[in-house]
């Protein structure tokens, strides 16, 4: 009974029939939840001449799809997506770990009122504040400037989420105070103690903010919704509508450009997936 | 926001070491806040007091807003269309909760485990919920097309089910639309779920089997009770995210056909940004907000009793 490392203790299933319907099991999970992500792949590189379908075997590959697409101007969307990206997590990373800094390491009357807004952010998705934001993004307060129709609209309030922050600020706790202390001793000032001690050990850590701030950024609808004035603006994931809605456009193109708007999130997930599983477990264990 | 912040009353800290240059001693802390903070207040913050302001006023532009009480409420509150949409709400919430943690669970299950297999077999299971909803929402468009050939139809066709109308029928569309929700909700709470499972103690298995209790007890007795906190924050975080759905909803149906599948958001969306009834969306987002907030306490009293 060595195998019994697993609730139900499947790992020690033998015999025939068993194992054969274990892996018929693991091939109907891959079956319905990557199925449908392979025909996606597979059908973007096939000629698609009936609307409806969809296909898991190759046959016919054409690079037909990405020409159509390209002439839809599918490379500005992709671009501005990458834009988008790029600038919202650079600007989240910083945001994040100099707040978490100061959360983690400074001692100041208030802190738990900070981290009580900071988490009271949770609550307030762009879903339900949708129509209040895009009056603020119209006309931002204090500095009167009209965000709406550029790409920092949909940069700028991506900057400060409360998972990224919350997270950080766990990690730099455990940070041991001696490398920090040993810094002050040599005269070392809080920014190049942040800068060339505290930044170096929270390396695994910026993994975990880079995959998470990726798929999140990568995610939005609403927001990119709210600021885009016309097509120029578009990210790819607003694209698809419109791609959708124009009645010259084939299946092709669209399931061309869903691929594009599929690969990156993929891609940066099967690189960083370790520090994925990190941040997910930790994240949602802790609440 | 950061000034005001940045002044309050240090009486409760204890007496401080270096008394000389004590106004500015948490100046530092606050800069580092700083960009958080501002951020913050630009894009939740005002957002979120806008929002509490526009729903007790009617909003006109040009010619001011005007005072009306709780009338949007009462609007919003007696509109059959948003009693309807709060029901769809409801409904596609419990139904994606309960769908996401019963298929999450199996999946964490067979899956469970450290055979590299297996570790394949979970890191293919999980790309729906890494894939951005607008795709999702394309490619299942695609996979739901009503004709008798249409993906799904042709698939079920296999097994002998006849072609169903998925998101065209008003009858299933709201079923259509959570199978979605299942199908990129379920992997999420499967990687939770395995998560919970490893951290049960391998020795109680051992003593239940040496008791001769079958794998179905185990799971029950030893495996369940252990993972309870875990559930309790799968289901929270899956009640509050059901509650504001809007995107998929946006883009599989825009609430039709017929408003089968009208919610709370996507109803708020057009109020406001198509009829231009701001007062009135404003108050259908705080009740939404209210009973988001309401649903979180209530979890977290659940949690901290049991």
């Amino acid at each position: 009974m060595k195998q019994l490392d697993t609730a139900l203790g499947l790992g020690a299933v033998r015999g025939p029939i068993g194992r054969i319907i274990k892996f018929a099991l693991y091939a109907l999970a891959i079956f319905i939840f990557a199925g449908p992500l392979v025909a996606l792949l597979v059908s973007a590189f096939g000629r698609v001449t009936d609307p409806t379908k969809l296909s898991l075997v190759p046959h016919d590959l054409t690079l037909d799809n990405f020409r159509a697409a390209v002439d839809q101007g599918v490379l500005r969307y992709l671009a501005n997506s990458l834009i988008v990206v790029g600038g919202g997590l650079l600007l989240q990373i910083a945001v994040s770990v100099s707040a978490a800094y100061a959360l983690a390491r400074k001692q100041f009357p208030g802190v738990r009122l900070v981290l009580l807004l900071i988490l009271s952010t949770m609550m307030l998705p762009e879903e339900i504040l949708a129509i209040p934001l895009s009056l603020v993004l119209a006309d931002v307060p204090i500095i009167h400037v009209n965000l709406v129709g550029t790409l920092a609209g949909m940069i700028v309030p991506v900057g400060a989420w409360a998972f990224a922050i919350l997270v950080m600020t766990e990690f730099m706790r455990d940070v041991p105070i001696e490398l920090e202390e040993a810094a002050r001793l040599d005269g070392a000032g809080d920014v190049r103690i942040f800068w060339s001690v505290i930044l170096p050990v929270c390396r695994p850590a910026l993994g975990v903010l880079g995959i998470f701030g990726f798929t999140m950024i990568w995610d939005q609808y609403i927001l990119p919704l709210l600021v885009a004035q016309d097509a120029k603006q578009f990210t790819l994931a607003l694209a698809l509508r419109s791609l959708r809605a124009d009645e010259q456009v084939g299946t092709g193109v669209l399931i061309a450009s869903a691929l594009l708007a599929l690969l990156p999130s993929v891609v940066v997930f099967l690189a960083l997936q370790r520090q994925f599983m990190r941040g997910l477990t930790s994240g949602a264990i802790k609440g | 926001m950061t000034a005001t912040l940045a002044a309050p009353p240090a009486h409760r800290e204890a007496a401080p070491v270096a008394r000389r240059g004590r106004r500015f001693r948490h100046a530092g802390a606050w800069l580092w806040l700083a960009p958080a903070l501002i951020l913050f207040t630009l894009f939740k913050f005002v957002p979120m007091a806008r929002a509490i302001s526009m729903s007790f006023q009617e909003v006109r532009p040009y010619l001011g807003d005007r005072w009306v009480g709780l009338d949007n409420y009462r609007a919003v509150v007696g509109d059959d269309a948003f009693r309807a949409a709060a029901g769809h709400t409801i409904v596609l919430a419990v139904g994606e909760t309960v769908g996401s943690i019963v298929v999450g669970l199996a999946l964490a299950l067979l899956l469970e485990g450290t055979a590299r297999h297996l570790w394949i077999v979970r890191t293919a299971v999980f790309l729906p919920t890494v894939t951005a909803m607008a795709v999702v929402a394309a490619l299942w468009r695609i996979i739901y097309y009503p004709a008798p050939d249409g993906a799904l139809n042709s698939v079920l066709g296999w097994i002998g089910l006849g072609p169903g109308q998925y998101l065209d029928s008003p009858h299933t569309s709201l079923w259509s639309v959570m199978a979605v929700g299942i199908w990129r909700g379920a992997p999420y709470d499967m990687m939770i779920f395995i998560a919970g499972l490893a951290g049960v103690d391998r020795t109680l298995y051992e003593a239940a089997a040496a008791d001769g209790a079958g794998p179905l007890r185990r799971l029950w007795h030893v495996a369940f009770p252990a993972m309870r906190p875990v559930f309790a924050i799968v289901v929270t975080l899956a009640a509050i995210r059901g509650l504001r759905v809007f995107t998929e909803i946006f883009l599989l149906t825009n609430g039709g056909p017929n408003g089968s599948t009208e919610v709370v958001m996507t109803l708020v969306y057009k109020l406001g940004l198509e009829r231009n009834e701001l007062g009135i969306a404003a108050a259908g987002s705080m009740l939404l907000l209210a009973a988001t907030i309401l649903l979180t306490l209530l979890a977290q009293l659940l949690r901290r009793r049991s």
